[in-house]
């Protein structure tokens, strides 16, 4: 065996042998350890070995693993687009109920605003009919006074005119008779 | 003896302050002590492998635990590279194609996993290897092979005779299909191993650089920018194998041009 490689270095054709012709009496390599047929059937046994466990690895636990993940991800990312779609039409109803809310709100106040106004307008009518009423009222009570006046004026008129005619025929020495005085009065103020 | 030159020759190399081994990271070796390495010694394949499959739990289960609608960090990487697979699986080979999601996902995984664990200084990387890289590719191009006949008879064939071509030509492309169709397990598998293992092994000689103290700087520029570009090539060959194991899917399930 390789063991028997004597102290001065020198290599004996077994341990050459033993060791394949891959390695030298030093320890390094001979050409292309490559090419070293000697070691293939370890390392095609342990590559075997190691892929079929990576397999394993892999298609049992690791790709459905990440698989589902992704899978996963891809349905919550699609859900929560979903949901912010429906949030967002939710605000869309929130902001024209607003609208609506606010238009009634609007025609209420010109409603109120209409039924006030015309409310004033009617109670002002009223005040000024009932202001035209009292002028009228007023104005027509005067001109009744002025009228009675004016009756009292005319009567004052005659009974001073058939008092002065009276008089003056007197004076002027006649004789007076009331009936002819007084009818001549008349006839003047008739004019 | 070839390997007693050797020595020698490292013996001068080492006297020289410039020790070269770009190699030595990729040798298999037992984890318990001894030298012989059969096929189910646990060894340093093992390790990585086991670290990549404990990486994988880490970053697709543990983080995934909560299932929280607004995902963690760890859970946002998991979500990303199971996007980033699936769309590429439904994109490449169409709706029919899902089903066979989690194969591809589990070699993309295990592959980005591995190429990043090997970006650890002193870790070993299990892709850059021909035997590791051939089997997933073999596998791959067993399974779309065989998926292709039994989804579709004889009438796979019609994958290499292409009927948008003038008809003289068609044979002349048959064998060319024939031929690229065959050489695809060995592109689809070499692409990975051989970009893993040489900007392992450059790295590798940029530090055997730095042992000379006037170089050293710039040794240790080249050395930061050749890890950059190995991130970058860690996640672009994952993507390559997966994309190409997608391509040829699509040709087991749509073999008519």
């Amino acid at each position: 065996m390789a063991t028997e490689t004597t102290a001065a270095g020198h290599v004996s054709p077994e341990s050459l042998e033993a060791a394949g012709i891959c390695i030298d009496a030093h320890g390094g390599a001979i050409g292309m350890p490559q090419l070293c047929f000697d070691w293939f059937p370890n390392q095609i046994f342990w590559l075997v070995v190691t892929l079929v466990v990576i397999f394993l690895i892999l298609s049992r636990v690791a790709l459905p693993r990440i698989a589902g993940i992704l899978a996963e991800r891809q349905g919550t990312i699609t859900a929560d687009i979903a949901a912010a779609e429906d949030l967002k039409a939710k605000a869309v109803e929130a902001e024209e109920a607003y609208n609506r809310a606010l238009a009634e709100a609007r025609t209420e106040a010109q409603r109120i605003a209409g039924e006030a106004r015309a409310e004033i307008q009617a109670e002002l009518d009223k005040a000024i009919a009932r202001a035209d009423a009292e002028i009228a009222a007023k104005s027509a009570e005067s001109e009744k006074a002025i009228a009675e006046i004016r009756a009292s004026a005319l009567d004052s008129i005659e009974a001073v005119a058939t008092d002065t005619a009276d008089a003056i025929v007197t004076a002027l020495g006649g004789k007076s008779d009331a009936k002819a005085i007084s009818g001549a009065v008349s006839d003047r103020m008739k004019g | 003896m070839a390997t007693e030159t050797q020595a020698a020759g490292q013996a001068a190399e080492e006297g020289a302050g410039l020790v070269f081994h770009p190699m030595d990271q990729f040798i298999v070796k037992p984890l318990f002590g001894g030298d012989a390495v059969a096929w189910y010694t646990p060894t340093n394949v093992t390790l990585w492998m086991g670290l990549a499959v404990l990486a994988i739990l880490a970053l697709l289960v543990l983080s995934t635990s909560r299932r929280a609608i607004v995902p963690s960090r760890g859970q946002s990487i998991a979500e990303l590279a199971y996007g980033f697979v699936y769309k590429m699986v439904e994109d490449v080979t169409g709706k029919d194609g899902v089903k066979y999601f989690p194969y591809i996902m589990t070699l993309f995984m295990f592959i980005v996993v591995a190429n990043f664990l090997g970006l650890i200084p002193g870790a070993f990387t299990t892709t850059s290897h021909l035997a590791v890289t051939v089997v997933m590719a073999l596998a791959v191009f067993l399974t779309v092979t065989l998926l292709g006949f039994y989804l579709h008879g004889i009438s796979f064939l019609k994958l290499f005779w292409i009927s948008a071509a003038p008809l003289p030509l068609r044979p002349v492309l048959a064998l060319i299909e024939l031929i690229s169709y065959f050489v695809r397990p060995v592109s689809h598998s070499i692409r990975l191993m051989g970009n893993m293992m040489a900007g392992h092994a450059v790295m590798k000689v940029f530090a055997g650089f730095a042992a000379i103290i006037a170089i050293a700087p710039v040794s240790v520029l080249a050395i930061s920018a050749i890890y950059a570009l190995e991130v970058l090539v860690a996640f672009i060959q994952a993507y390559v194998f997966a994309i190409l194991t997608c391509v040829y899917l699509k040709d087991a399930l749509h073999p008519y041009h």
